[in-house]
């Protein structure tokens, strides 16, 4: 089995770690948001020789996230689908969708968490 | 200077079999830009873990996808096992990796019917479908569903094959492989279909590493990722080479999925030799906790499943990034600087899938 180290970082860290990881010879796997209470986390995952290392960061709804296309190109993908799906705000991306990449009946529809009747 | 135009390519087009746009900028018949939009079939099926129990939610994993249901389910499975130290039996491992192999021989089979469809390639597609039955008919007689298996569990598979069948599938694919490399050579030799791709749509190594490409549009790139490779299921027992090809271009994309239908055959061989006698599922008690990124190699390339678990039956997350999803940006990349003309081809040289890629 490959190895996996996840790494809580700090919002401030998120280009840095990018830029590192890009330096050190690592592909960008993907970029996934999840919806811990009132947080989000995002985890950022790196891939090298099938190892894989993935930076974590612990978020509020109006935090502002920096992007990482500046490094990662490809990364527009992931960072329009948190905008649309979970209502967070990137800056600075390079082909920034504004909210029009997924077409959703609910706005920001993974921003609320169901509860299945009776698990309450 | 000459004036820009943009040109709608789908949702709806001829060669697209799902809704995929493109807004293109052109130069006269230059592309000179590529704005890509999805998000008209998003379902939403990651939401619905907080609907349904961790062994229920299988069925809706298989259902990301009508082409990779098999490696979708099988990758979830993997990873919800993985939180919950499961030691899966070996026999179970085997019969999804057969599986596995026969889900990438129907894709592949698919898309070079599409493929050369869209060229106008009749009697390749014909064939190409004709033989794709066959693998069907396998699938179908051994899990019970030609598109949606729904043999995998957390713990194990659902079903066994016996012994005989597994003979009859090893003979039928033997049977197979001659007629496979006989399309593939004609294929593959067609001086008018390398002159519509040799050179066409190039994406060099170097790029697509950095935009992330995966699956047979990183190999036709001279990148040798595969997530075989890591030995998930029972992969790591079995003896197989990525097929690479270094041009880049479409023919070489081409290339790679028609060469490593042999290496499916193979792979499915030297499991029906290896399995081994025993159990093929096991008990499963509690939940799992913790969180873990599961990694399969689908017919497009790596498909990651992150499952996040916090001892209940109902998962926290599940989030799949599929292989299409991340060869969107190496496809926006290798369409700057083509003429309009080869914008089918090319999208389709990276046989892209939208229902798994919007999930």
């Amino acid at each position: 089995m490959a190895t996996q180290t996840i790494t809580p970082i700090s919002v401030g860290d998120v280009v840095a770690k990018a830029e590192e990881a890009k330096k050190s010879g690592h592909r960008l796997v993907q970029v996934g948001c999840t919806k811990i209470g009132d947080d989000f986390e995002i985890l950022y995952v790196y891939d090298k020789d099938y190892a894989l290392l993935s930076y974590r960061i612990t978020v509020k709804a109006d935090t502002i996230i920096p992007s990482i296309t500046g490094v990662y190109w490809g990364a527009f993908v992931y960072e329009n689908e948190i905008h649309d799906l979970y209502g967070l705000t990137v800056t600075g991306i390079n082909i920034d969708f504004k909210g029009t990449f997924y077409k959703t009946a609910i706005k920001h529809p993974f921003s609320v968490t169901v509860t299945k009747e009776g698990d309450a | 200077m000459t004036k820009q135009i943009t040109v709608p390519f789908g949702p709806q087009h001829p060669v697209l079999p799902e809704p995929l746009h493109l807004d293109l900028v052109l130069e006269d018949e230059l592309v000179v830009d590529v704005i890509p939009t999805i998000g008209y079939v998003h379902r939403g099926l990651e939401k619905l873990v907080e609907k349904r129990e961790f062994t229920e939610y299988v069925f809706i994993a298989e259902r990301i996808c009508g082409i990779c249901s098999f490696i979708h389910a099988q990758t979830y499975v993997q990873g919800v096992e993985a939180i919950m130290g499961l030691d899966v039996p070996e026999r179970a491992q085997y019969l999804r990796t057969i599986w596995g192999e026969y889900s990438r021989l129907h894709s592949h089979l698919l898309w070079l019917g599409l493929f050369a469809d869209s060229m106008g390639f009749e009697s390749v597609f014909m064939n190409a479908w004709r033989l794709r039955e066959h693998i069907l008919d396998d699938l179908e007689a051994t899990t019970g569903g030609r598109v949606i298996h729904g043999v995998c569990k957390v713990g194990g598979v659902k079903r066994d094959i016996t012994p005989e069948k597994l003979d009859e599938m090893l003979k039928g694919l033997k049977g197979m492989e001659h007629e496979l490399q006989d399309l593939t050579n004609v294929f593959l030799h067609d001086s008018s279909l390398q002159h519509r791709l040799k050179g066409v749509g190039v994406l060099n190594k170097e790029d697509a590493y950095a935009l992330g490409a995966v699956g047979p549009s990183a190999r036709g790139s001279g990148l040798k990722i595969d997530i075989r490779e890591t030995g998930y299921a029972a992969l790591g027992k079995i003896n197989f080479r990525p097929v690479v090809e270094h041009s880049g271009d479409s023919y070489a994309r081409c290339a790679v999925r028609a060469k490593e239908m042999f290496t499916s055959i193979d792979i499915i061989e030297q499991c029906i030799k290896k399995i081994p006698d025993g159990p093929v599922d096991m008990k499963v008690t509690g939940a799992p906790d913790g969180e873990f990124l599961s990694r399969t190699e689908q017919p497009r390339g790596e498909v990651v499943h992150y499952i996040k678990g916090n001892g209940k039956k109902n998962l926290v997350r599940h989030r799949v990034r599929t292989p299409t999803f991340t060869n969107i940006p190496p496809l926006v990349k290798i369409l700057k600087g083509c003429q309009l003309a080869d914008v089918p081809v090319i999208v389709l040289s990276i046989d892209p899938c939208i229902g798994c890629a919007e999930r």
